[in-house]
Order: C-alpha cells, then structure tokens, then sequence
C-alpha cells in the first residue's frame, strides 16, 4: 500500500563480541526506537559513546506517532535537528472541536510569537528516526547494531549482564549502565518480572493514513464528536507531509478488527467524511486499543526505563513519544555527568523523582480525554454530551470539552535539584520549569544559548563569578527580560537539560554555588560523605 | 472546609419541586438524562466551588446508597 515512504534496511554488522563471546561496555542501550536513538544522540553530544541494540533492521513502520511538541522540537534543536523537523513537517497551533457539524470549541496552542519552534510539527515517526540514524552514526559514538535482539538480562550490583542474539550467533555483554528503550512490550521489564498495570480501555479505533492531493483543509487539528458522517462515534483528522493526512475513527468496543481493516470498508468511511468527490489513496491501515500504565519506577540499581517501556498513555494529547524525549533530556546529563565523575551516583536517583509525576501528569490527561471520549456508563455518556450541547452557548462547558489536552513539558515542581524562591517573582519560569524561548538580536533565540551545560542567565547587571558554570548575559529589559521576569541583577541558574534549577533578585556568589552543588546532586549530605 | 448548607433555603420549595419535575416533560429516557446533566453542570459552574460541590455528591451518594429499598 504505501507509496510515499520506503523503510530504509541497515545491514547487520557482525559485532567484534562474536569473535571473542563477550565483550565490555560503559552504556548499552535496548531498543532504537524514537526514545533509544534519541537517547544515544544525547549522550554522544556529551562525549558519551554507547552500544545500541535493535532487533530490527529498519526505523518505524507504519502509522505511529505523528505529532511532536513544542518541547520536544527543543530539545531536537539543542540535538541538532530542529531545522529539518521545521522544513519537513507540517507546522500547526490550532484545534478544532466539532460536535455533530457545528463547532463546541476551538484552541491556541500558542498566541505569542517570538518562539524558535511551534506550538507543534506534525511528522511521520519513520522520518524522525530515520535522521536519528543518521546523526547518530555522524556522531561516531554511537555503536548502532541492527539485528541484535537482547536476550536475557542479569543486574548485578555494579553493571548488567547481557546475553544478545545475532543472525549469526550468541554473545555476552557486560554493561556498566543498561538503558531499557524497548517498548510497550519490553524484554528488559519482562526478565526482571516487573508489573506495568493500568488501565486498559476497551474502544477500538481505525487507524488511517491518506494520501489527498490538494486537499484544501487547513493545517489544524480537527476533531469530531458524534458527527453526521460517523454517527455516535469520534473522528481526528492531522495533517502530515507528504500530502498526507491521518484519520482516527472510533469503533466501539464491539467492532471487529479483522472486518474494519478491509480496504473498502476503510474506503467507504472516508467518501462518507470528505464527500464522494474527493479522491484519495489509502496508505496505512491499523485498528488499535489503548492503555494507560506505568512501572511503579523507572531506575532499577544499573538499569533506567525509558520511554514506552517504562509508561503507556493513549494516543489523544501526543503524550506517548513527547514523553519518552522528555525523559532521555532528563537522564542523559545527569547520566553523563556521573560517567565523567562530575557527579554523585545519587544524582540519578532523581530521574525518578522528576519522571515518575511527569509520567502520572501525561496519564492522568490522556486518562481524562479518553474518558471522555469514550464514556463508559450511561451516566458518563450524559454527562459528556451534555457538555458538548452547552459548549455552544456557554463558556463554562467548552472548558470542560476534552478531546485530548495536548503534551505540555512537566514542571519539576518537587525536584531534590531545585532551590526554592527565596524572594518575590511575579512570572517567569519558577524552579522546575522549563526555560522559555524568548527573540535575541539577529535572528537568535534564547534557547539556542543555553543546554548541554549548566548556564547563569543574567540580566543587566555584571555578571558573578561562580566556578563551574558558563554565564549568558541579557538585557534587563525586552522581550525576553519581560518573560522572565526580570530586573537588573536578575539571575537564573538553567540546567543542562534547559529546565531552571534556581532564580535570585540578587546574585549572591555564595547562593549561586550552592545551588549548582544542590542540581549536580551534591547535597551536603553526599558532600559530607565524599569529603 | 466548606460546608453544606443542610437548612431550608427556598421560599416556596413545593415550587421548586415541580419546577424540577416539569422540566423534564415530553423528554425521552435519554433527553432526561442529559437535562439533569446539563442542570448539575450549570449549577456547579454557578456554585464555582470544587470542595462544596464534594460535599454535595457525598451528601447525595449517601442518601441514595442508606435506602436499600425505593421510596
Ligand atoms: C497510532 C499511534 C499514534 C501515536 N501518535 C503519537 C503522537 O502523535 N505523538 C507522540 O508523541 N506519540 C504518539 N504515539 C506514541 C509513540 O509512537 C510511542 O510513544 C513511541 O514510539 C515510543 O518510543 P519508544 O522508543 O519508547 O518505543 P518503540 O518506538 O516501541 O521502540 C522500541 C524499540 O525497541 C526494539 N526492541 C524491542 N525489544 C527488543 C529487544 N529485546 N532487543 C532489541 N531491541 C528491541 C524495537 O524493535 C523498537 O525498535 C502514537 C502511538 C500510536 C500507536
């Protein structure tokens, strides 16, 4: 069927193990999916080199994810590919509720200009991954092998043993640090008898990606309650490059999979939505289910949970892959800082501490909008069509219409890294929160200024001094001034990973390095017992 | 904590009662249903308070759950 993509096949490279049946490593990773592969990147933008094992020989297949958030396109940016999903992708900020054929209510994902990336790019998840193989093997770093399926698992206390099968034999690794890329289905998770409950939801949903040339309908998402050409059901229609577009039609939970997959079956759906006059071609074809779990942690002594293999979330709000990018921006510095022996072990206790509620954030939305969508009792269903008639009229309930609330960075608001305000703010982005994109002269950005490394934002004034850590300097007035709310003298301590650690009014040298010891992780007790 | 008003507040509450009642006529099951959906949406916006509105949905579950058998 498909005609506007063709999977790339890597080729398996013996491995230099297979020679000798075992071999040594600092960092395996499982799994090149989206989260994998971006993982790897990261760490070899820290100088770190990795082992990647995937047990396929291509990217992607078919239709996954397709919508990448502003944050996520950050932290691509900071990576590196930012201009490419920008020049590919199809750029959108607006979504579009409807309940039968009229409209209940409408959203700005983002109102303000002046930001380097848009609210979203929407982007087939074989083209991502696809220049994630690319850079990664640009890097040098990253030793990518395809047809490496990872077997068993053994942690002990100091590494993890591997046992990895080839097309052409066995080998054994032993790793200092396992990171488990590998999916919804992990093998990692599965060895070491881990639970990944949840809750599961029973409606199926057709899965279709179209090919409509000239297809004149806005870059926006749209979204259906209950419309005239699918009675009682839900629709979504994204649109994606290659004149693509990607339409999800609730089934029910009594609808035969097997049956909605026939092509003319998914044919005859679509003439009903776009009008018989509307010619198109049918690419990909799935029925799904939804789950929404997650292990109850993710580090495991030597072995960290990335991505899908260590939580799940339904499709609506884009939380799923957004997520997994997220949680690889939050391990691989802290990561990197503790191999180059800059930093406590402990540091990476605190991937947990900051994404496990980021993970409970992303599954309480996508649990709500599936709920809602859904409804799975008389009474919900009363209540949820009972907000779609008052949404017309009254404010109020358009609030209430979830049709998915769209991947938004989480704020690490209990972070053991941050140091609390100790003085008044009135805006700007408060311990936890991600740094906010603001223009700079000649057509920069403030993002591009920051991450990798720990950066001291100062506005105005001269700058402190404080070992360890590179200083930006802003004017104290400006668009970005007024974002961050600053006066002259104030100052941000940003982390590698772009998120603020702490703010002071005043830049007190003495505050500034304790709380750069404080988001390494060198609190004074692991000080006290390193000295 | 919020607390619920549990005193006679209306002037004319046989009023009211058939107010209620006669709102749903010539509605189907489902219509009903919706209406008094719509009702308790409109009314918790207009009570704008999410700990009160606590208090009313354990006031009302535990009327309807103490009485085994219908009135
Ligand atoms: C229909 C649909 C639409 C979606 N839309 C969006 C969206 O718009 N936005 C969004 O953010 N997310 C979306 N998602 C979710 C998104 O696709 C996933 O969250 C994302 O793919 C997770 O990436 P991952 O790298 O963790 O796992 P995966 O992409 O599943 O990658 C896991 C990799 O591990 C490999 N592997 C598994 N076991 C082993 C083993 N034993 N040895 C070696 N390798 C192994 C697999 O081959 C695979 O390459 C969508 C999902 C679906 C199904």
């Amino acid at each position: 069927m498909p005609t506007t993509y063709a999977n790339p096949r890597y080729s398996f490279r013996p491995p230099p193990e297979l020679a000798t049946g075992e071999g040594r490593a600092r960092v395996v990773i499982v799994g090149a999916g989206v989260v994998g592969l971006t993982t790897a990147l990261d760490l070899a933008r820290h100088g770190i080199a990795s082992i990647l094992l995937d047990d396929d020989d291509t990217v992607s297949f078919g239709s996954r994810a397709i919508c990448w958030s502003k944050r996520t396109l950050e932290i691509y940016d900071r990576l590196g590919l930012g201009q490419k999903l920008l020049d590919k992708g199809v750029t959108w900020k607006v979504g579009k509720v409807f309940f039968k054929d009229r409209l209940a209510y409408e959203f700005d994902l983002l109102p303000e200009p002046g930001h380097r990336m848009p609210a979203f790019v929407n982007l087939q998840q074989y083209y991502l991954e696809e220049w994630l193989v690319a850079a990664c093997e640009a890097s040098g770093l990253v030793d990518l092998r395809w047809k490496n399926r990872l077997q068993e698992v053994s942690p002990r206390a100091d590494g993890v043993g591997l046992e990895v099968a080839t097309p052409a034999g066995h080998y054994r690794l032993e790793a200092e640090w396992l990171l488990a890329c590998d999916g919804a289905r992990s093998t990692v998770r599965e060895r070491l008898g881990l639970p990944f409950e949840g809750q599961v939801f029973r409606d199926r949903f057709l899965i279709a990606d179209v090919v409509i040339e000239g297809f004149a309908m806005p870059a926006e998402r749209r979204f259906w309650f209950d419309p005239p050409f699918h009675p009682g059901q839900s629709v979504l229609l994204h649109k994606q490059p290659d004149s693509m577009w990607r339409i999800d039609f609730q089934l029910g939970a009594e609808a035969d999979p097997e049956a909605e997959k026939e092509p003319e079956r998914v044919r005859a759906r679509i003439r009903a939505m776009l009008g018989a006059e509307v010619p198109f071609a049918l690419e990909w074809v799935s029925v799904y289910t939804f789950r929404c779990r997650r292990l109850e942690r993710f580090r495991h002594g030597r072995i960290f949970f990335v991505g899908d293999s260590a939580h799940q979330v339904s499709p609506f709000g884009a939380r799923g892959g957004n997520g997994g990018v997220q949680d690889a921006d939050n391990l691989v510095w802290k990561l990197a800082a503790v191999l180059d022996g800059r930093a406590p072990e402990s540091l990476l206790d605190s991937y947990d501490a900051e994404r496990i509620p980021a993970a409970d954030e992303n599954i309480l939305h996508s649990t709500r909008a599936t709920d809602f969508i859904t409804p799975r009792s008389e009474a919900a269903r009363a209540y949820r069509d009972a907000v779609l008639l008052l949404a017309k009229d009254h404010p109020f309930a358009r609030a209430m219409v979830n049709a998915g609330r769209l991947s938004t960075p989480h704020v690490y608001r209990e972070s053991p890294l941050s140091t609390a305000d100790g003085e008044a703010w009135s805006g700007g982005p408060a311990p936890g929160a991600p740094a906010i994109d603001a223009p700079l002269p000649e057509g920069e950005f403030l993002l591009g200024r920051l991450g990798g490394e720990p950066v001291l934002l100062v506005f105005g004034a001269s700058a402190p001094t404080v070992a360890g850590v590179r200083i930006l300097r802003l004017p104290a007035e400006g668009i970005a001034a007024e974002r961050w709310d600053a006066r002259p003298g104030t100052t941000y301590l940003v982390r590698p990973d772009q998120h603020v650690a702490a703010r002071f009014r005043t830049p007190d040298p003495a505050a500034i390095a304790r709380a750069l010891e404080r988001m390494w992780g060198r609190t004074s007790e692991t000080a006290r017992r390193a000295a | 904590m919020a607390e619920l008003d549990r005193s006679p507040r209306l002037p004319d509450p046989d009023a009211v009662f058939v107010r209620l009642v006669r709102a749903h006529r010539d509605l189907s099951a489902e219509e009903s249903r919706r209406l008094d959906a719509a009702l308790v949406l409109l009314l918790a916006n207009q009570l704008g308070d999410a700990a009160l509105l606590d208090r009313a949905i354990e006031a009302a579950r535990a009327a309807v759950l103490a009485s085994p058998e219908a009135p």
